[in-house]
């Protein structure tokens, strides 16, 4: 399939732009070896694949490629109901469905101007941020096993995992596919007995957070494979549109909590963790020390939170037509920045319904983070990056 | 009584041989000691092998296999029907006889290392005066077999695989020698009996166990190092690691020839186990003069289980060291300690006995590793970090 | 110290170890099916149709509006209305559903058929043990598999079918005392005149099949609230 007169080769097996000057120099003579690593990955991140091409143990090119699970969300919605929508983002970034409903919730309640209640407000905060705990001990509990520590530290994360994942079966029916919060508020009210419920399990955290700390921040090995890998410059960050985690461990000081200020999280007082270096290690001690600025937001909240209906008395649940207009909803999620834009053309269904996808857009530097080092070294950066297949491939 | 019970195995040889004629006794008493071993380490394995899926499954907080048999004590059963029942693969471009071979001659090679062991009192199978030479020669013997694996797998990655891991093992072995060498040094002597016989002795009830020295302390923990990274353990099993790109030297391998390559592995951690605690442990000598009511050959599987668990637990919590990381590590760091640690064990002899000479060698051996940690991290330019906060 | 995080790590998991021994925060382990952990009342699997009474025909509250049907995101709700009328739990003749099928392959518990529902006819079921040698149909089920007493109901949800009674009982008693007000209207204006009698009695008819609607509304407004 090539014209004599341009010389485009189209090789379907491997991704676009591929034939293009390596970014750096092999050391060696000789052909790079080419290799596909995933889709069935060896690490644990979802149907992913990479294609690199090594000199050695180097790597000289490296071309995600990804769609694998692709469901077609957005095409789907237009389609839909602005509610009917709703479990669906549940299931963008499966690991953190509270703030993928929050994250749309805000864009609706934009494009309508609704008010939500205090008492929602609350809740959306203290289901946020106990999400926010979830993934990063989990993300940090892939980490290590990705290096290769036989999965103590993810057993460790799952164990707190699972209490939290039983407080939101308690309050909104389902561990992972909650479905819970509406334009307007949030489904259903919490009891006395489950903010005690969440008190318990918050006081259980902060030694769960130092048992990590002391499993993995001072051992020499973690500290080994992990400083000085896959460093990220920030203003490569900034150029690129990277958000999260990521961006903070590269030096940035950007945080939509901060920024925009969204909910009422100006009531509450709580750091940024910034890091120096912007490495694995960087990254993965970001996210630790994150999730104990959680604990005490979450704590802060258990505190003040009043009392008082959790819906807008005049949010609609059937018959929903927004006038027409567009609106960008975006959070602090705990992957990056979780955007949706909507166009609303005064029908029940949207017209365009669009996500930005964090993990989706801090991929796009894993070649510069990748070139020159070992391939035992992509592994964990492609780790430290925290993807969730669901959000890139919607 | 005591030394009945000690000596039960070779009462019971002797009288089993006694049904044969004088001049098949000898031969006859060497088979009889070969067929015990071989029957009786497999059967440690599948208890280690059990003994290490439910000790990794408590340190993460769950039960490990604990549905075949009461505790799981029927698993390695079940696994082992398991291996024989796949089908055995043999790639098409394959090498067949190699294929073939390597996991027989790692197999053949670690149980080879028992015949100098000494397990109990008179139950070393063969008393060599070369003994330790003998363990190392055919010890590095089985690093073969890991190249022949990959070799004949004509697999590029196979091979990346097996020439990694061989880089492995040759670089420990230079460690393993010399941290011996202090103990040849000390007792004078290449054989692996007499190595026991001198530190079978009591003052005050204590054991003159070398590990108890500062250089035997300092040795026994390279050696332990080295004994990892020679049996492909974590931190050091990059070569094996399922979550690396380049496949390990066994990914050919399918059914019982792998299951013989896991029970060499296996086999052979334990027989290096039984020389650390030969050469820096006792071998099968008592911890306190009391307890010698046990029997010896109890306290030589004792030793034995005791690094088996220690080996399981360093592989629970620790990640793996990268390729390059863990050749540093070797040449740069543990090399250098265990020539350190030979200059220590003469300084040792020649200062006499006194408190002088524990606090000199002390001294010497703490300040080398903390000066060689140091400028190891600052060079590779890591350390803990601290982090600031924006409001 | 080089090696001093390493000794950290080693004790953080002896102690993790040793602690599964004792204490059933370091071993988290439920053996399923042996044990099972205690079920949370809100949780939420598959849909069922409440039904009041004994009969599961005569008591079905669901009228076939079709709302659920309508609003499911991956439409696996089926339903073909009936051509005659039954006399619903009250005594009024509703429409029922001829055929009222759910595909709990393609359910997804998302619960929104609940929140939807005017008439607190279909309800969240806690049941997940469900797998089936049937591959084609069974995971399809009918009206039939799908009724589930109100016990049932509250057996699975308790405060929530409280609630749910209660609103339903103040709903009877407000309908209740509207068409009595509507009938002594029409009373009192039957006895006026004769002439006037002719259009009296449909209002009356009409008056009553008007009240369950102005009750589902109130219950709409209550979920919201």
């Amino acid at each position: 399939m090539s014209s004599s007169a341009t010389d485009i080769s189209v090789d379907l097996a491997k991704p676009p732009g591929w034939n293009r000057p390596p970014l750096i120099e092999p050391d060696g003579e000789g052909e790079l070896l080419e290799l596909a690593m995933g889709p069935h990955h060896p690490s644990t991140h979802g149907v992913f694949r990479m294609d690199v091409a090594l000199d050695g143990e180097r790597v000289i090119r490296l071309k995600p490629v990804f769609g694998y699970l692709h469901r077609n969300h957005e095409k789907l919605a237009e389609g839909m109901s602005y509610l009917a929508s709703m479990p669906f983002t549940d299931r963008l970034d499966y690991m953190c469905p509270l703030t993928n409903n929050w994250a749309y919730a805000l864009a609706v309640e934009k494009l309508t101007g609704q008010e939500v209640p205090e008492r929602a407000e609350y809740l959306r905060v203290i289901l946020g941020e106990l999400t926010r705990v979830v993934n990063h001990a989990s993300a940090i509990g892939f980490l290590t096993q990705e290096m290769g520590a036989s999965g103590t530290p993810l057993m460790y994360a799952f164990r707190e995992r699972e209490k939290i994942l039983d407080l939101f079966e308690a309050l909104t029916g389902a561990r992972m596919m909650v479905n819970y919060m509406r334009f307007g508020g949030c489904r259903v009210d919490a009891t006395p007995a489950w903010l005690a419920g969440v008190r318990k399990v918050l006081d259980g955290l902060p030694k769960f957070a130092d048992e990590f700390e002391n499993l993995l921040c001072s051992n020499e090995i973690v500290m080994a494979r992990a400083q000085g890998v896959g460093i990220l410059r920030p203003e490569l960050a900034v150029n690129a549109g990277i958000t999260g985690p990521m961006l903070r461990a590269s030096g940035v000081n950007y945080d939509i909590r901060k920024v925009d200020k969204y909910g009422i999280y100006d009531r509450f007082k709580f750091r940024v963790p910034l890091g120096d270096h912007g490495d694995v290690y960087d990254r993965f001690m970001i996210r630790l020390l994150e999730m104990r600025e959680s604990f005490g937001i979450i704590d802060q909240a258990l505190k003040d939170i009043p009392g008082g209906p959790v819906m807008d008395p005049k949010a609609k649940v059937r018959g929903f037509r927004p006038k027409a207009g567009e609106a960008y909803g975006r959070i602090e999620g705990p992957k990056g920045e979780l955007g949706f834009y909507l166009i609303s053309d005064g029908g029940p269904n949207p017209y365009r319904y669009r996500i930005r996808p964090p993990s989706l857009i801090n991929l796009t530097v894993l070649e510069d983070m990748c070139l020159g080092s070992n391939v035992a070294d992509v592994v964990l950066i492609f780790g430290s990056v925290d993807i969730v297949l669901g959000e890139v491939d919607r | 009584m005591i030394e009945k019970a000690d000596q039960i195995f070779i009462l019971l040889a002797h009288w089993l041989v006694s049904f044969l004629p004088a001049s098949l006794q000898h031969p006859a008493m060497v088979l009889l000691g070969v067929v015990a071993i071989i029957a009786t380490f497999p059967a440690i394995f599948a208890l280690t092998v059990l003994l290490e899926r439910k000790g990794l499954g408590r340190m993460q907080n769950r039960y490990g296999p604990n549905r075949v048999g009461p505790y799981g004590l029927f698993q390695p059963i079940a696994d082992g029907l398991k291996s024989l029942t796949k089908e055995d693969i043999v790639p098409f471009n394959a090498d067949a006889v190699v294929h073939f071979l390597a996991p027989v001659l790692l197999v053949v090679v670690v149980f080879m290392g028992y015949a100098v062991l000494p397990i109990g009192r008179n139950m070393t199978l063969v008393n060599m005066d070369a003994g330790l030479l003998f363990f190392f020669a055919i010890g590095a013997s089985s690093e073969l077999s890991v190249f022949m694996a990959g070799w004949s797998s004509r697999n590029k990655y196979s091979l990346l695989g097996a020439m990694r891991a061989v880089a492995q093992m040759i670089s420990y072995e230079v460690p393993l020698l010399m941290s011996s060498v202090a103990v040849v040094m000390m007792t004078g002597s290449l054989s692996l009996n007499k190595i026991v016989d001198a530190q079978n002795q009591y003052t005050y009830g204590l054991p003159h166990w070398y590990v108890f020295t500062p250089w035997g302390f300092a040795g026994f923990v390279l050696f332990a190092i080295a004994a990892t990274a020679e049996t492909n353990r974590s931190p050091f099993d990059l070569p094996e690691g399922e979550s690396e790109l380049v496949a390990g030297y066994f990914t050919e391998y399918s059914g019982f020839k792998f299951a013989l390559f896991f029970l060499g592995e296996y086999v052979g951690m334990m027989g290096i186990s039984g020389l650390g605690a030969t050469l820096f442990l006792g071998g099968y000598s008592a911890p306190l003069k009391m307890l010698e009511v046990v029997p010896s050959w109890i306290w030589f599987f004792a030793k034995i289980m005791l690094a088996m668990c220690a080996f399981i637990w360093v592989r629970g919590t620790l990640p793996r060291l990268r390729q390059d990381q863990l050749m540093n590590f070797a040449w740069k760091f543990v090399l250098p300690l265990t020539l350190l640690n030979l200059v220590v064990a003469g300084m040792w002899r020649f200062m006499g006995d006194g408190w002088l000479r524990w606090v000199v060698c002390s001294a010497v051996l703490l300040g080398a590793y903390v000066l060689m940690g140091r400028v190891g991290m600052r060079k590779e330019n890591f350390g803990p970090r601290s982090y600031r906060y924006a409001e | 110290m080089l090696g001093e995080g390493i000794l950290k790590g080693l004790g953080e998991t002896a102690r993790n170890f040793a602690g599964s021994f004792v204490s059933a925060e370091r071993l988290t382990t439920v053996q399923y099916p042996e044990e099972r952990i205690a079920p949370i009342e809100a949780t939420r699997d598959f849909p069922f149709l409440v039904y009041d009474g004994e009969d599961w025909q005569a008591g079905m509250r669901c009228v076939a509006c079709q709302i659920c049907e309508k609003e499911c995101p991956p439409k696996c709700i089926y339903i073909v209305k009936s051509t005659d009328k039954k006399p619903d739990a009250l005594g009024k003749p509703q429409i029922y559903p001829a055929r009222f099928d759910i595909d709990i392959s393609v359910c997804m518990s998302c619960q929104i058929c609940v929140e939807v529902c005017p008439f607190e006819a279909i309800k969240m079921d806690t049941e997940f043990e469900l797998s089936t040698t049937d591959r084609f149909g069974g995971l399809l089920y009918d009206k039939k598999e799908l009724s589930k007493s109100n016990e049932h109901y509250h057996k699975v949800h308790p405060t929530e079918a409280a609630e749910v009674d209660a609103r339903l009982a103040e709903e009877k008693v407000k309908a209740d005392a509207k068409a009595k007000a509507v009938a002594a209207a029409a009373a009192a204006k039957a006895a006026a005149p004769p002439a006037a009698a002719k259009p009296a009695t449909p209002a009356v008819e009409k008056a009553a099949v008007v009240a369950p609607i102005p009750a589902a509304k109130a219950v709409e407004e209550e979920t919201k609230g």
